[in-house]
C-alpha cells in the first residue's frame, strides 16, 4: 500500500489519542465516584433543587 | 433520561454507556475494514502524460480527517449552545455540558489539524501552508479553545469559571463559520477543495465509507461526551461534598468544645 | 447617554492621569516596543531591504506584544485598594466602565503605534506611501485591540495566573486584526500590490463588533 507510513501515523495518532483520552476520563470518573457518596452521584438534580 | 443513564456507585459507566461503547468499538472495526480493505485508492491517469496520479492510498486518511472535522463542529456548536444556555439559565447542567463539549471538541480539533497535516504531506507536498485560510482559521479555533480550557482550570470559583468560560466560548465559536465557509469565500487562498463530496467524484463505496465514518465518530463523540459530562458533574459534587464535610467537621468540633479545631488552627 | 459618556470619560481620564503620573507606558512599554524592533533586526540578520519587506508584520507583532503589557497594566491598576469594587459600587454602568478603560488603552496604543512607525522608518527604511491608510489602519486596529483586550483583561483578572493566561486567551482572537492590519500596511508602505482598503474594511468590522460585544459581555461579567 502506498503512503503506508502516513496512514499508520495518521490513524494511529488519532485512535491512540482518543483511546488515551477515553481511558483518562474513565479513570478520573472511577476516582471521583469513589470519593463522592452514593446519593450525590445521580447526574440529574431533582426539579427545584438548587444549582 | 431512563435508568440506563444513571451512574452506579463505582464509575461513570452505566448500562447505556456500555452498550454505546460496544457499538462504537464495533463501528470502528467496521470502518477500518472499509477504509483499508474494501475501498480503492485514488488513482487517475494524467490527461497528457498518461502516468498515474492522484492521492493513491492517502485518500484513506480522509475517512478519518473529514469525519473528525464535522464532529469537531458538532462539539463546538454544542459548547456554544450550552454556554448560551448557561448565560440565560445559570444552571450547572449547561455549564458542565459546555465544558465537556469544549474539551472533547478541542481534542477533535487538534486531531483534525494533525491528520490534515499528515494527509497534506504526501498529497500537497507540505506539512503546513501559511496563507491557507482554512488551516489558519482552524488553528486559531484550536488555540482559542485551549485558552478556554486554561481559563477554566485557573479559575477557582466555579460560578466565575462558568461565566467567564461562557463568554470566551461564545467569542471562539464565531470562528466556526469562518472555518467552514473559508473554502468558498476565499477560493484562491486555500489548497482545500471546495467540497470533498463533489471534487472526488465519489463513487458509492467511498461515499458510504465516509458516511460510516461520520456515524462511527459520532458514536465516539457521544461516548466521550457522556463520560466527560459525568466526570464534570462528579467533580462539582465532590467539591460541594468536600465543603459540606468540612463544615460538618467544624460544627462537630464546636459541639465538643474544641475551639482550635473549630477555627481551623492546627490543621 | 450623556451620563454614560461622562462616566466613560471619567474612567478614561482617571486611567490616563495614572499613566501620566506613573509613566509606565512611556518609560517601560515604549522602550520595550523599540527593543522588539531591534531584536527582530538582530534575529533576522538581514539588510534593510529585506527588513522593509517584513516591516508591516514585525510592526504589528510589536504592537500586539506592547498591547499585552498595556492591558495588564490597565487591569492591575484596578486591583490595588479594592478600586474595582469601588467602581462597581458607584453605580456606574459596566459598559461605561468598559468604554472608559478601553479608551485609555486606545490612547496608549496610538502613542505606541506612532513611536513604532518612526521606528520602522528609521530602523527598517520603510516608506509611507499612503499616510491616510496608515493612519486609518492604526486607529481602527487600536480600537479593535483595546476593546478586545479590555474584555479579555477582565476575563483573566483576579486570578493569580493572569500574566500568563491573558496572552494565550487574547492573541488568537486578535489574529484577524494582525492579518488585516499587516495586509493594509503592505499596501500603505508600498510592499505589495494588495488592496489595503479592503483589509481595512475587515478591521472596521472587527472594531465595531469588539466594541459592542465587549461592552455587552463586560456587563455580564461584572455582575459576578
Amino acid at each position: 500500500m502506498t503512503h503506508l507510513g502516513y496512514l499508520i501515523a495518521g490513524w494511529g495518532i488519532a485512535l491512540g489519542t482518543l483511546g488515551l483520552f477515553a481511558v483518562a476520563t474513565v479513570r478520573r470518573g472511577r476516582d471521583l465516584a469513589r470519593r463522592v457518596p452514593a446519593e450525590r452521584s445521580r447526574w440529574l438534580t431533582a426539579p427545584g433543587e438548587d444549582a | 433520561m431512563t435508568e440506563t443513564m444513571t451512574t452506579n456507585g463505582t464509575s461513570t459507566g452505566s448500562r447505556g454507556s456500555r452498550v454505546l461503547g460496544a457499538a462504537t468499538l464495533l463501528g470502528l472495526a467496521t470502518l477500518l475494514l472499509f477504509a483499508f480493505g474494501l475501498t480503492e485508492p485514488d488513482v487517475r491517469l494524467h490527461p497528457t502524460t498518461g502516468g498515474e496520479i492522484g492521492q493513491f492510498d492517502a485518500v484513506r486518511l480522509l475517512y478519518l480527517h473529514v469525519p473528525l472535522a464535522v464532529l469537531m463542529y458538532v462539539a463546538f456548536v454544542l459548547c456554544a449552545v450550552a454556554s448560551a444556555g448557561y448565560l440565560i439559565r445559570r444552571t450547572p447542567w449547561f455549564d458542565t455540558m459546555a465544558r465537556a463539549a469544549a474539551e472533547v471538541g478541542t481534542v477533535f480539533c487538534g486531531l483534525v489539524l494533525v491528520t490534515g497535516s499528515i494527509w497534506g504531506r504526501p498529497v500537497w507536498n507540505t506539512w503546513w501552508e501559511w496563507g491557507d485560510v482554512r488551516l489558519m482559521t482552524t488553528l486559531v479555533l484550536f488555540l482559542m479553545f485551549t485558552g478556554y480550557l486554561a481559563l477554566r482550570r485557573a479559575t477557582v470559583d466555579p460560578r466565575a469559571a462558568a461565566l467567564r468560560g461562557a463568554i470566551v466560548a461564545l467569542v471562539a465559536v464565531l470562528d466556526l463559520p469562518l472555518v467552514n465557509r473559508s473554502v468558498e469565500w476565499w477560493e484562491n487562498r486555500t489548497l482545500h477543495q471546495k467540497s470533498t463530496l463533489e471534487e472526488l467524484k465519489i463513487q458509492d463505496l467511498t461515499l458510504f465509507t465516509l458516511m460510516l465514518g461520520f456515524l462511527v465518530f459520532g458514536l465516539v463523540l457521544t461516548w466521550l461526551l457522556l463520560h466527560r459530562f459525568r466526570v464534570g458533574w462528579l467533580e462539582r459534587e465532590d467539591v460541594q461534598h468536600g465543603v459540606a464535610a468540612a463544615i460538618a467537621e467544624r460544627r462537630a468540633a464546636i459541639d465538643e468544645g474544641d475551639v482550635d479545631a473549630a477555627v481551623g488552627e492546627g490543621t | 447617554m450623556s451620563r454614560f459618556l461622562a462616566d466613560a470619560r471619567l474612567v478614561a481620564a482617571k486611567d490616563l492621569r495614572i499613566e501620566a503620573r506613573s509613566r509606565v507606558v512611556l518609560n517601560q512599554v515604549a522602550p520595550f516596543a523599540l527593543l522588539v524592533l531591534v531584536l527582530f533586526g538582530f534575529a533576522l540578520d538581514a539588510d534593510q531591504r529585506t527588513l522593509r519587506t517584513f516591516a508591516p508584520g514585525l510592526f504589528w507583532v510589536a504592537v500586539l506584544l506592547c498591547a499585552l503589557l498595556a492591558i495588564q497594566r490597565s487591569v492591575s491598576v484596578e486591583q490595588a485598594d479594592g478600586a474595582l469594587t469601588g467602581l462597581r459600587l458607584s453605580g456606574m454602568s459596566p459598559a461605561a466602565l468598559f468604554v472608559g478603560k478601553a479608551a485609555a488603552v486606545f490612547v496608549q496604543l496610538v502613542v505606541l503605534e506612532v513611536l513604532l512607525t518612526a521606528g520602522i522608518i528609521v530602523l527598517y527604511g520603510s516608506q509611507i506611501e499612503q499616510p491616510l491608510l496608515v493612519a486609518a489602519t492604526g486607529l481602527l486596529a487600536a480600537v479593535a485591540v483595546a476593546c478586545t483586550g479590555t474584555l479579555y483583561g477582565a476575563l483573566a483578572s483576579g486570578l493569580g495566573v493572569r500574566e500568563t493566561l491573558l496572552p494565550i486567551l487574547l492573541l488568537p482572537v486578535l489574529a484577524p486584526v494582525l492579518i488585516g492590519a499587516t495586509r493594509a500596511f503592505d499596501d500603505a508602505l508600498g510592499n505589495a500590490a494588495v488592496d489595503g482598503w479592503a483589509w481595512l474594511g475587515l478591521l472596521a468590522v472587527f472594531a465595531v463588533v469588539a466594541t459592542a460585544g465587549g461592552a455587552l459581555a463586560h456587563g455580564t461579567l461584572v455582575e459576578e
